[in-house]
């Protein structure tokens, strides 16, 4: 019998429906899975009675004759930073440490409603804040993935969902959810060798996601297989009243509508993504993508992103201004941690408090959001890197007259090794220099795997799309998907 | 337009004040500006609080359309300019009654532009006294919670009942010049707002505050520098302030001191201001434009429904009193001073009009005169606000029916209205048990008449002999005589007949 883990999403959704198996057997695999993966420290919290909570119900919707969800049968992890009923919700945080909602978040609320069970919360990068999981206030986590020649560095699983892409790629869960704000998805998922997909903005609500920079945020899928992301994104998006920036319109049949025939479609390759200096691998890959999506029937064009090399910038102005703000309700009044020195006041509260809670990269982009905003400075820079934004949104508006979707890499590099780049911190953001332009203008972009480097780890490829055309996206990744063939997995050590 | 005359007399001579509010006005709606919890007041503390309200994590706000209504409809009601494009931001700042870290206002793009409201300071010269103040803009924006000290001896406890309730904040341009314009700018403002709908304007519940920004100068020479006194909860202490400020300003001045620019706070039981912190210490609010919300964009069908949905204002109201009703300038002033005043008005108006068979103006005089003089003293006398009144519109309506058609004289309707008042009964009834009709019947008088004046032989003869202010004592004895109940003008012919 096939190793019920080895399944992708679609596969244990039918099986179950087919009887090949029951969804008890399912969430047990997995659990076990989980249990035995300590090591990569992929989960903050394991939940494996809610995942037999939901196979339970599964089976027993099924044995009764009753109409099943889209998910029935299939566990999946849950990225820490959605806030779950009655489980704790850190965001990877001490400050949020030992906080258990008594809400549950949209997106998280659609997908048990499918009937999808919750195997864990997924550690990630505090706040979301980090491209390698090296923030969080739990550890790291360490990528299932090892050099190749007995290289045993502890690599990044990326970030900031590096507990999701860790638990992917290790099967320790068959999809999981993500967040992305400049790359949280995908630079994570190219990483380790799955795919995931950050909607166009708007498409899944933010009520209830423990919020980094409101502008940018947004839930996505991640998974092995673009089917499968399709099946998450169907149930994860539509029109929230809780959320004034959800957007009201109808989810579309995505799976449905998945075809890797690219006839008719115009692929952009835009000229700015490829620097002096870019990594010939990447480079590399990059070029037999235009292949595979030829292949499939696509006309390539060349287009120009002209402010492509200020969207980094643009970025680390915006997302920390608002994250300072964002962040300013964690002061130890009302929820989280609470750090009261002897005979302290109320600004002793919030200066022992926040120095306790927070991280040093959440304590960073505090400070820079603090004064980008602040006055005498806020013209100079948040203004500005408005003004610069809408620039790098006309960018895509402009070259989507020319093209459907748009083929980059997703990151720079493959993963690198865990305390690398955490010295410098400028090293670290460009690690989004592909991601962020994508998240400026809240347009939908998914990574897909494409192959492995010489040192055998996974790399990959950006499908960006034009806003609210996501089957566009999850076409062109399905062709890359077929061509690629990638079917490497990490050798398990832990 | 009337210039001010108050000035401050200065050891260097005289000096003029300079006086803008800016005035937080609570939303009437029954939920907050961007979450759905209520709104009452005096509910026990954190029963009004949603997960938005407290700030949870994840938790994002939602405007209120009831709130945005309410304020659009007040600046409509101010000749304000209604901005159909404007903007949320944030402003951001540390204190344990605000869950969020920040308040989301409305700094760069207020929902409502420069609008005016006209003051009157003398109601019975209305004409040579109104002036026009400026209004700079109307903005919504989230109030915060309250932090309670005394319920714990080291701790202080935090209420998050009012925490994201919807205010308007209303600024005044620098057009006032003393406390008296100050105080009636207030007042007209909570009448405005009362008759919109938009505030209750309970000034003792918090319903209305004021920051009353004052500064001085010599006359005819630039703004001096102002201070800020914050939350002046009354009409009372808001002219108090500006009194005060103001002398306190000059003081400082004519010492050869400099008036710093700072927040301050003022004190009803010493009645002066006191420092709270300068402009040194002021917070960088670091605004910006909230990420979370939409801008606001209002349609053509939305300001058009605000606009159908405003009652007639106040100024209108008193110029059809006046024009149309032939009121005096003080009772339309005073009638339409508020709206539940002008409400009953009109009550009483209709009704009377309705059950006399006459036009409203021909019934406006009496029924103004009633509700002022006999009513109010009534009220006054119990203790009781027109809401509470015992005597309905509609009775009231129903005894000034019974004076205008002679069926009772004047006298005797105080005595039925008494009546009224204790025993809650209608005026026909009380007329009708107590048999106190009025008498037309001339016989009877005469009889009453002939007995007066045989009873007074001496004052008929004190009249003839031209003491002609002996007539009315003649007519009171016999209305006396006639228990009242006499129609007072057959009396007076009839005395003067047998007077011969």
């Amino acid at each position: 019998m096939t190793d019920l883990t080895d399944l992708t999403v679609a596969d244990i959704r039918d099986g179950f429906r087919a009887g090949n198996f029951s969804a008890r057997e399912v969430a047990e695999a997995f659990n076990s899975n989980v249990a035995a993966a300590k090591a990569l420290n992929a989960f903050i919290v394991e939940t494996p009675e809610k995942a037999l909570d939901a196979a339970d119900a599964a089976d027993k919707a099924k044995a009764a004759g009753e109409p099943l969800g889209a998910l029935a049968g299939v566990p999946i992890g849950m990225k820490d930073l959605f806030c779950t009923l009655g489980v704790q919700t850190t965001a990877a945080s001490h400050m949020l440490e030992g906080f258990v909602p008594t809400y549950e978040s949209t997106v998280s609320g659609k997908l048990w409603a499918a009937g999808a069970g919750m195997l864990g919360k997924l550690n990630l990068d505090q706040f979301a804040m980090g491209s390698s999981n090296e923030t969080s206030y739990f550890g790291n986590v360490i990528s299932p993935w090892r050099r190749g020649g007995g290289d045993n560095a502890a690599l990044a699983p990326g970030g900031s969902s590096g507990g999701s892409s860790a638990a992917i790629a290790a099967r320790l869960c068959p999809a999981a959810t993500g967040t992305d704000t400049g790359g949280s998805i995908r630079q994570p998922a190219a990483f380790t060798g799955i795919s995931g997909i950050k909607p166009t903005y708007g498409r899944c609500s933010r009520w209830g996601i423990v919020a980094f920079a409101s502008s940018l945020d947004q839930a996505g899928p991640m998974a092995r297989t673009v089917r499968d992301n399709a099946i998450l994104l169907e149930v994860m998006s539509g029109f929230d009243p809780k959320d004034s920036t959800s957007l009201d319109l109808p989810v579309p049949q995505w799976e449905a509508n998945l075809s890797s025939d690219l006839r008719g479609k115009k692929v952009g390759v835009p000229k700015e993504y490829r620097p002096d200096g870019l990594n010939a691998e990447i480079a590399a890959l990059w070029d037999r993508g235009i292949e595979w999506l030829k292949d499939a029937g696509a006309e390539v064009v060349e287009v120009s992103l002209p402010h492509t090399q200020y969207a980094l910038p643009t970025y680390y102005i915006i997302a920390p201004a608002e994250a300072s703000s964002n962040l300013a309700r964690y002061d130890g009044v009302r929820y989280g941690q609470r750090d009261l020195p002897d005979g302290a006041g109320l600004q002793d509260m919030y200066a022992a408090t926040r120095a306790a809670g927070f991280g040093p990269e959440v304590k960073r982009r505090i400070m820079i959001g603090t004064y980008v905003l602040s006055a005498g400075f806020y013209d100079a820079y948040y203004t500005q890197a408005q003004k610069v934004r809408a620039l790098i949104a006309r960018d895509f508006e402009l070259a989507f007259e020319k093209c459907d979707l748009l083929l980059t890499p997703t990151a720079p590099s493959a993963s690198f090794a865990l305390g690398e780049k955490q010295a410098d911190p400028l090293a670290m953001y460009l690690n989004d220099v592909f991601t962020v332009p994508a998240s400026l203008a809240g347009l939908p972009a998914m990574a897909v795997p494409g192959g492995l480097d010489a040192a055998g780890l996974p790399i990959g490829l950006q499908i960006i799309g034009k806003a609210l055309d996501e089957q566009t996206v999850l076409n062109a990744s399905l062709a890359i998907e077929e061509r690629a063939s990638f079917t490497a997995r990490p050798d398990k050590w832990w | 337009m009337t210039e001010s005359t108050y000035r401050i007399q200065g050891a260097t001579g005289e000096w003029e004040v300079v006086v803008g509010l800016e005035v937080h006005a609570q939303v009437t709606s029954n939920a907050k500006l961007f979450s759905g919890a209520a709104t009452a007041f005096g509910a026990e503390p954190n029963t009004q609080v949603s997960l938005v309200d407290a700030a949870m994590p994840g938790m994002l706000p939602v405007p209120n359309r009831e709130c945005i209504r309410q304020a659009v409809r007040t600046g409509m009601a101010i000749e304000a300019q209604i901005n159909k494009w404007s903007r949320f931001d944030r402003k951001n700042y540390f204190y344990a009654d605000l869950p969020q870290g920040y308040q989301i206002s409305q700094l760069y793009h207020p929902l409502v532009g420069e609008g005016q409201i006209e003051i009157v300071l003398d109601e019975k010269n209305p004409e040579s006294s109104t002036k026009t103040i400026g209004i700079e803009r109307i903005h919504v924006e989230q109030d915060a919670g309250k932090l309670m000290h005394d319920q714990h001896p080291t701790r202080s406890y935090v209420d998050l009942n009012r925490s994201g309730v919807a205010l308007m904040e209303i600024v005044s341009k620098p057009d006032m010049r003393s406390p008296a314009e100050a105080g009636t700018y207030l007042s007209k403002l909570r009448t405005i707002l009362r008759y919109v709908g938009s505030c209750d304007g309970n000034m003792d519940q918090g319903s209305m505050r004021a920051d009353v920004n004052v500064s001085v100068r010599k006359p005819g020479e630039p703004f001096g520098t102002r201070t800020e006194t914050k939350n002046v909860n009354s009409v009372r202490f808001v002219m108090a302030v500006v009194e005060h400020e103001a002398s306190r300003q000059v003081d400082v001045l004519e010492a050869g001191g400099t008036v710093v620019q700072e927040t301050r706070l003022y004190d009803p039981d010493r009645n002066e201001t006191r420092s709270m912190r300068s402009k040194e210490d002021a917070h960088d609010y670091r605004y910006f434009p909230d990420p979370d919300l939409l801008p606001l964009e209002l349609d053509d069908a939305f300001l058009e429904e605000c606009r159908q949905s405003l009652p007639e204002l106040p100024d209108a109201k008193r110029r059809r009193y006046e024009q149309d009703l032939g009121l005096s300038a003080y009772n339309a002033a005073t009638l339409t001073a508020d709206a539940d005043t002008a409400r009953w008005f009109e009550a009483l108006l209709a009704e009377g009009a309705r059950i006399q068979k006459k036009s409203e103006g021909e019934v406006a005089k009496a029924s103004a005169n009633w509700l002022l003089s006999e009513l109010y003293g009534a009220l006054n006398r119990l203790g009781k606000s027109l809401e509470e009144s015992p005597v309905s519109p509609e009775e009231g309506a129903e005894l000034l029916a019974l004076v205008a058609d002679g069926t009772i004289s004047g006298t005797i309707a105080k005595q039925v209205f008494e009546i009224m008042l204790e025993t809650g009964d209608k005026p026909a009834k009380i007329v009708d048990e107590k048999g106190l009709k009025q008498t037309s019947d001339t016989g009877a008088i005469e009889a009453a008449v002939d007995k007066v004046l045989a009873d007074n032989a001496e004052k008929v003869a004190q009249y003839k002999a031209g003491k002609e202010a002996l007539f009315g004592f003649f007519v009171g004895q016999t209305m006396k005589a006639m228990q009242g109940k006499a129609n007072p003008q057959v009396v007076n012919e009839l005395v003067r007949k047998a007077l011969g």
